[in-house]
């Protein structure tokens, strides 16, 4: 939000993201409902209205909500099944569930006025680190401790190994950071800027140019929050499949 | 980074309200439940649908290219059916034809051997006529020569040569 205040313009393209109370002004306590409450409820609203009421006909000539949530079933699917194979079809519905909330989430945080739940850290390093642990957990139960050649790449020769096995634990223990970071940053960056150019909009002799960049920019936000969605999901699958097939 | 110049509320909050920990409680549990809500929609109500409606309709698909195999199959037997009902038929009306052609030969070989002998008999009635033309003739040429014959012996030798020698003569001299 920018105001042409005493002759200079004020940026507060970050203001967009503050978690506050909806009601009243109180401390943000951890059950307080907040605008990112708000917007995530909209986000199951709207998962809800896509795939459950969508497709309340059942029809086999599907009408075009079901023809779009059998889209995304069938996208997700396909994904998990040819990433992870047969055996990892079992935890589609977990992963369905991340790539709606943050397909949903995005989208709906494009919307002026709107909050977007996944531009926060917090939020996405919730997810990605769930996904680490139980991607984790599952392979040392699905595989003890042979679950470890995962870091041990048996294809290089032997006197590289070791050094391999480092970068490989470095680069899995990473993985959160990057999973959690890539998704809240892109969301952050795209609505920041497209703020920046908003508060130019006021200034009447660059308010087209201004006007011009920020339906470019949103063009760009609308690819940017189905790819980040798509990406946070495919990640997931890669690392359910290590999980699954730790051997190289 | 854009920070806050001016004195309202919202520059209360740090550069970057993601690093705002204050609220990072309050974002984890309403994602976890709108995560959990979400998961249970899902896994309860919205996959299995969407999983059954599509498996129906690749089932329905499945069955209606077989019925349109079936019905097709079908089609091609009742064109050979049909094909095979046209040879017969034409089969059939060959021999219909050839049995027609055999009974008027038939007919038309009893006729002509009827006339052919209807012919024979005529004309063997005929010779038989004809021979007794000739017949009578050469008996009305002997009776005649006999009776010139025995006229010029009583006219040249009366009484001397009997008419007996003479008819027998006479029959000797028509033989020779």
């Amino acid at each position: 939000m920018a105001e042409k205040e005493d002759g200079g313009l004020v940026f507060h393209p970050m203001d967009q993201f503050i978690v506050k109370p909806l009601f009243g002004d109180g401390p943000v306590g951890v059950l307080t409902i907040t605008n990112s409450t708000l917007w995530m409820a909209l986000t199951v609203l709207a998962v809800i209205a896509l795939l459950v009421l969508g497709t309340r006909s059942r029809a086999i000539v599907p009408t075009r909500s079901q023809s779009v949530a059998e889209l995304a079933y069938g996208f997700v699917y396909q994904m998990v099944e040819d990433i992870t194979g047969k055996d990892g079809v079992k935890y589609f519905p977990y992963i369905m569930t991340l790539f709606m909330f943050i397909l949903f989430s995005n989208y709906l945080g494009l919307l002026p006025m709107a909050f977007t739940p996944t531009s926060h850290i917090a939020v996405t390093a919730v997810l990605a680190v769930a996904v680490f642990l139980a991607v984790t957990v599952l392979g040392f139960v699905k595989n003890g401790a042979s679950f470890l050649s995962l870091f041990w790449v048996s294809s290089a020769p032997l006197a590289l190994r070791p050094i391999l096995a480092l970068i490989e634990v470095i680069s899995y223990f990473v993985r959160p950071v990057s999973h959690s970071i890539r998704l809240a940053g892109n969301m952050m960056a795209g609505h920041a800027v497209i703020k920046v150019f908003a508060a130019f909009a006021a200034v009447v002799a660059i308010s087209p140019l201004s006007i011009l960049a920020i339906t470019a920019m949103y063009g760009l936000e609308m690819l940017v929050a189905g790819i980040q969605a798509y990406v946070f999901t495919i990640l997931t699958c890669v690392y359910l499949k290590d999980a699954l097939h730790p051997h190289h | 980074m854009a920070t806050e110049t001016t004195g309202d509320a919202a520059a209360a909050a740090p550069g970057m309200p993601q690093l705002d920990f204050s609220t990072f409680p309050n974002q984890i549990a309403w994602l976890v439940i709108t995560l959990i809500v979400i998961y249970v929609v899902l896994s309860r109500i919205a996959l299995p649908r969407i999983g059954s409606v599509l498996a129906e309709r690749s089932g329905t698909i499945t069955n209606d290219i077989a019925a349109a195999e079936e019905l097709k199959q079908k089609a091609v037997e009742a064109e050979d059916a049909y094909n095979k009902a046209l040879a017969d038929a034409r089969v059939e009306a060959a021999k219909i034809v050839a049995d027609t052609k055999a009974d008027i030969q038939k007919d038309l070989d009893k006729a002509i051997a009827e006339a052919d002998a209807e012919i024979a008999a005529r004309a063997a009635e005929g010779e038989k006529v004809i021979a007794s033309i000739r017949d009578s003739a050469e008996k009305d040429a002997a009776t005649v020569a006999k009776d010139i014959a025995k006229d010029i012996v009583a006219a040249v030798a009366p009484s001397k040569i009997d008419a007996k020698t003479v008819t027998a003569a006479v029959t000797a001299k028509m033989k020779g």
